[in-house]
């Protein structure tokens, strides 16, 4: 069974996308009917729910998961240390032996950081596996000039970025200009080259469900590894109905292709109960290798923190504190 | 399973909700319940008790009393008792105990919840999100109407006591739709729990004792189909209420027919599920599992016909089996199943003698790989394709978690298949295209249309069908006008025949004018009856005046034909149904000498009398004129981002019978009304007076009436209403003639469950405008489609 959570580390249980000609049938095909998607969303967690060893053995799974990230104007190497750190061991060691889970060498699924922090982090998680993910093209508003987008790119891979979460021009979405969407993503993916491309579509900023499908699908048609919701600066990030859009549309591209392509919902999820009722939309709707990290991201930041403290009160039976658990 | 064997399979694991405080309490209640009779637990008189059992585990939960005649003559008279004061007490007063009712259920919504489960089998998480939370909303809705009961209904009161009988696939939900309205009202209930699922109503009982509601007002008689029966047969209740099948709807039909009681019935269905090729087909297929997978199929208003445009037909049905495949069925108060258990054995027989007739027929069965628990009533969700109209499959209910699918190519091919069916419930419409959804709904014949949803439900929403699924609506404005009547019509006296002269004269009339044979007008034309007879027509004197056609059953047939071709008349716009009506006002008006001497000699009233007739007749039309565009549909405002349209809708074909008073003002005042609404009518006028309305063609011909919407048909009444009930193309019948036809119109409707509309041998007023015109009639005149509109972008 695969539990480290590294994508190199992972079995090839499935072939890496290669993207496929532009076709804009299939775009002029996509319904979206929000109130339906907004009624599935929000009647999915009476549905389906997790409780006790269930519940501890999914919050560890969502552990492996996490993009563990830090995108901060004040971010420093040492910052970035205590994050690679908490990277490498997410749980008191105490807890994992309570749960049986002591020897599975448990991860996040990555680092998540700034071009300019890669060196500390491939310093600092040297020997774990753990890939470190870089934010580029001009993160997050995506707007620099496209060369130097493209550059950020091939330095962040050349750096030791095994993912690149790459911004899409959002503009090309609202002016409905597929054309060039297609282009730049399949730029970007020529210039990560072996590094994977999480293609971020600022969900927030292209507002509506049918725009999110159709980004979504260009994304994967150009090549994109991984969509993802959003840069988790916009107003608005993951939601379960995005979610649901997006989701969708991997199934369709599947249906379509035969390749799988991962999920990163970023921004807002930030307890144990919201990252169970995203997996359970990932089982639902595409399965169970959604669940594993090669399929599934969650960029995050303050989630771990509360994972911890469920963690904790499944093992005690108390109710647990915040500074009971090493920070990053 | 170890956590990490749990972290590797990632699968769901046990998430059992708890049942103990709903055992507790039936084992406080020493597992056997009494009857609530008059705010009392009270021991059945009949002394029988019967098992209730959970159907998810075979095992009995409690035992529970079963009423017998004298149970229910108890039950009747306390709530007789109780229904003066209950009413006197004003709304006001009442509304403060349905919102104590509310708050209630609320309090202990998730006892009710578990409860609900444990003896119906629905998983609890339809109990604990969609049952439980709109009683509480039905409820609420309700202490509201009571609140503004007498600003509203100004003109009216409680019908009574009502006995209300409810099925057990929505047992609490059911009892708060019959409950809340009649009470709010002002009227006293005795409810007939099914005998499946009587728990949730004796935890109701209990609630009405601890917040205080008088006694009587409220009375549970538990029991079977006998008990049922006593109380549907009962002389002192004034209305029956029921939700169940059309087979015991139809019988309580015949059984109340003529007895004045009063009929709402919300039967079963076989609901269309029509899929576009421009539907959101994602979240279509959600909508499938919510449409017939919700509580294991058994729903009256289950999507359980899927109609699918052939260009996508074949991508939605390998969506939904990929989706089967995902269902997840079991114990029901685990929180994380979809299908829970079938409500009992007999009922798990009938839905597995369905399948295998269905695969009999020649269509395709596919069931999701995954196997059902082979103990307690489980039944797999279940897709059948190639599926023939004419398959029994496609046209009987089957009341489980079975569906059947189907393609079309057009949307006017949608509708037709849509259409196909006895039954005219619901449907559901999926399509991104606005235009094509909100043409599509309006020619769906049935009450509750939902576009891009499906099992959508609110207190504020009219909920109920067409043809045999049954008549009334339950909610909202709609609901609150089949618990109240008109002020007026328990004082009105008893109808009276005109007399027949004593002695026919044998004086010949003379041959002033040159003769006339009033004809049949059918079709716009003047047609001679059928039968080749004449009957002849007498003023009160004795004197032969003239002679009509002795019309018959073929007579009733062309004209009921005639009639449903004049679609023109329903789909014209109000505005020009108005002009019409102006118009034969203008043209009776010129010809009101004529018709008043009609009246003179055919009915013997004095000149001032006839010329008043006329003149009221002149208002009349006039009045239907100004009403063909202002009784207007409105919008409801239920809990969703979205509305929902309760339109008001022609029926179709509506035969009239008309009474013998006032010959002219009565045939229009029952005449108007309907056409004013675009409805085509079949016109049976009074069978002493006949004549006024066979000169009244005359006036049609002249006013651009279309032919076939207005048709009339001389001869025997009684006989011609009994054929008009019993054709199946009719849509409802009006009556007002002596008792008796009352009782033939209503015994003989049940064939297809049509509406009916009967004066019970009671003489209205027709000069007295809230008698003779007005909303009533207009209500008459129309049914009401909810139109559920979702939207947001």
């Amino acid at each position: 069974m695969a539990t480290i959570s590294s994508l190199q580390q992972a079995p090839d249980t499935h072939r890496r996308n290669s993207g496929i000609p532009l076709d804009l049938d299939v775009l002029d095909r996509i319904r979206v009917n929000m109130s339906a998607v907004e009624r599935r969303a929000s009647t999915l967690g009476g549905r389906r729910t997790v409780k006790k060893e269930t519940q501890a053995a999914w919050l560890l799974k969502a552990i492996t998961c996490i993009d563990l990230t830090t995108l901060s104007g004040d971010d420093t190497p040492g910052r970035v240390q205590r994050l690679c750190a908490k990277a490498r061991q997410p749980v008191r060691a105490d807890l994992l032996d309570a749960l049986g889970m002591g020897d599975r060498n448990l991860t996040t699924g990555a680092v998540c950081v700034y071009h300019s922090m890669i060196d500390t982090a491939v310093e600092a998680l040297k020997g774990s596996n753990i890939p470190i993910a870089a934010v580029s093209t001009g993160f997050p508003a995506g707007l620099n000039p496209f060369d130097l987008r493209v550059k950020e790119i091939e330095a962040s891979v050349a750096a030791g970025a095994k993912e690149i979460d790459i911004v899409i021009t959002r503009g090309h979405v609202l002016t409905q200009n597929w054309q060039a969407l297609y282009e730049e993503v399949k730029t970007f993916r020529a210039a990560a080259g072996q590094a994977h491309l999480k293609a971020i579509l600022g969900t927030g900023d292209i507002v509506t469900l049918r725009n999110v499908a159709k980004a979504s699908m260009i994304a994967m048609m150009a090549g994109a590894d991984f969509i993802k919701t959003s840069t988790g600066k916009e107003s608005i990030n993951a939601t379960l109905p995005v979610t649901l859009v997006m989701v969708r549309m991997i199934r369709e591209y599947l249906e379509m292709t035969g390749y799988k392509i991962g999920y990163k919902p970023a921004g807002g999820i930030s307890t144990a109960k919201d990252v169970l009722n995203y997996k359970i939309m990932m089982k639902e709707e595409l399965g169970n290798d959604w669940l594993q990290p090669d399929l599934f991201r969650i960029g995050a930041s303050s989630l771990l923190g509360d994972i911890e403290r469920q963690i904790e009160h499944f093992v005690t039976g108390r109710y647990s504190a915040g500074f009971r658990h090493p920070m990053a | 399973m170890s956590i990490a064997e749990k972290f590797d399979s990632m699968e769901y694991g046990p998430a059992p909700e708890n049942s103990e405080v709903a055992f507790d309490w039936i084992a406080t209640r020493k597992g056997k319940f009494n009857l609530f009779i008059n705010g009392e637990w009270v021991k059945p008189i009949s002394g029988s008790w019967f098992e209730s059992y959970n159907p998810a585990t075979g095992k009995p939960l409690a035992k529970i009393a079963a009423a017998g005649e004298k149970d229910v003559n108890a039950a009747v008279t306390a709530a007789r008792n109780a229904q003066k004061n209950w009413q006197a007490i004003g709304g006001p007063a009442r509304a403060r105990y349905l919102y104590a009712l509310a708050r209630a259920v609320q309090r202990h919504a998730r006892l009710l919840a578990v409860l609900e489960t444990l003896d119906n089998g629905k998983p609890v998480r339809e109990t604990r999100d969609i049952d439980i939370p709109l009683v509480a909303r039905h409820f609420y809705h309700h202490a509201g109407w009571a609140q503004l009961l007498e600003q509203e209904f100004p003109d009216f009161e409680p019908m009574g006591v009502i006995g209300q009988i409810i099925p057990w696939n929505f047992p609490l939900l059911m009892l708060a739709w019959k409950i809340a309205p009649a009470i709010a009202a002002g009227n006293t209930i005795v409810l007939k729990p099914a005998d499946y699922t009587s728990l949730t109503a004796l935890y109701f009982a209990e609630l009405c004792q601890d917040i205080g509601l008088p006694k009587g007002v409220v009375n549970i008689v538990t029991g079977g189909g006998k008990t049922g029966g006593a109380l549907v047969k009962h002389p002192d209740v004034d209305k029956i209420a029921f939700t169940g099948s059309t087979d015991v709807g139809r019988n309580i039909r015949e059984v109340t027919a003529g007895s004045g009681k009063h009929l709402t019935l919300e039967l079963g269905g076989k609901s269309p599920f029509i899929v576009f090729e421009d539907a959101d087909l994602d979240s279509t297929v959600e909508g499938v599992v919510d449409a017939i997978w919700f509580n294991q199929g058994q729903v009256c208003c289950a999507g359980s016909r899927l109609l699918l445009q052939e260009g996508i037909a074949e991508k939605m049905i390998a969506k939904l089996r990929a989706r089967m495949e995902t269902l997840r069925i079991g114990d029901p108060l685990d929180k994380s199943i979809d299908m829970g258990a079938i409500v009992a054995p007999v009922q798990l027989e009938t839905i597995k003698k369905m399948v295998s007739k269905g695969t009999e027929e020649g269509a395709e069965m596919w069931q999701p790989s995954w196997a059902a628990p082979k103990e307690g009533c489980y039944y797999p969700p279940t897709l059948f394709t190639n599926v023939a109209p004419a398959a029994t499959i496609a046209q009987e209910e089957i009341f489980g978690p079975v569906l059947v699918a189907m393609t079309f190519r057009t949307p006017d091919e949608a509708v037709a298949l849509a259409n196909n069916t006895r039954y005219g419930l619901a449907a559901s419409i999926w399509s991104e295209n606005i235009n094509l959804a909100l043409d599509v709904a309006p020619k769906l014949d049935c009450g509750v249309v939902w576009i891009n949803s499906t099992n959508q439900f609110d207190a504020a929403c009219g909920f109920g069908g067409n043809r045999e699924s049954g008549y009334g609506r339950e909610g909202g404005l709609e609901g609150m006008m089949e618990v109240l009547k008109p002020v007026f019509i328990s004082k009105l006296p008893l109808y009276k025949t005109a007399a027949t002269p004593s002695k026919i004269s044998a004086d010949k009339p003379s041959p002033k004018h040159l003769d006339r044979t009033p004809k049949l007008y059918i079709g716009g034309k003047q047609a001679r009856p059928d039968s080749g007879y004449s009957l002849p027509v007498y003023s009160p004197k004795g004197e032969k005046t003239g002679e009509v056609g002795d019309g018959n059953r073929k007579d009733i047939r062309n004209a009921v034909e005639a009639a449903n071709k004049a679609t023109g008349w329903t789909k014209a716009s109000s505005h020009n149904r108005a002009q019409v009506l102006y118009y034969m006002a203008e043209n009776l008006d010129s010809r009101k000498e004529e018709f008043a001497a009609r009246l003179r000699q055919t009915t013997g009233v004095s000149a001032k009398k006839a010329a008043a007739e006329v003149a009221a007749t002149i208002q009349r039309l006039f009045s239907y004129g100004a009403w063909a565009d202002k009784y207007e549909s409105t919008v409801h405002s239920p809990a969703m981002r979205g509305v929902t349209l309760a339109m008001k809708e022609a029926l179709g074909t509506i035969g009239i019978a008309c009474p013998d008073e006032n010959p002219l003002l009565s045939m229009v005042s029952l005449a108007a009304p309907a056409l004013a609404m675009g409805n085509r009518i079949v016109l049976i006028p009074s069978e002493r007076h006949p004549l006024t309305s066979t000169d009244f063609y005359q006036i049609l011909e002249t006013s651009d009436v279309p032919g076939g919407a207005f048709n009339i048909v001389t001869g025997h009444r009684d006989d011609l209403a009994k054929t008009l009930a019993a054709h199946d193309d009719v849509k409802s019948v009006w009556y007002f003639g002596p008792l008796e036809g009352s009782r033939i119109v209503e015994t003989t409707s049940s064939g297809n469950m049509k509406r009916t509309w009967v004066n019970n041998g009671r003489q209205r007023n027709w000069f007295d405008r809230r008698q003779g015109e007005g909303r009533e009639f207009l209500h008459q005149a129309t049914q009401v489609k909810n139109i559920w509109i979702p939207y947001g972008d």
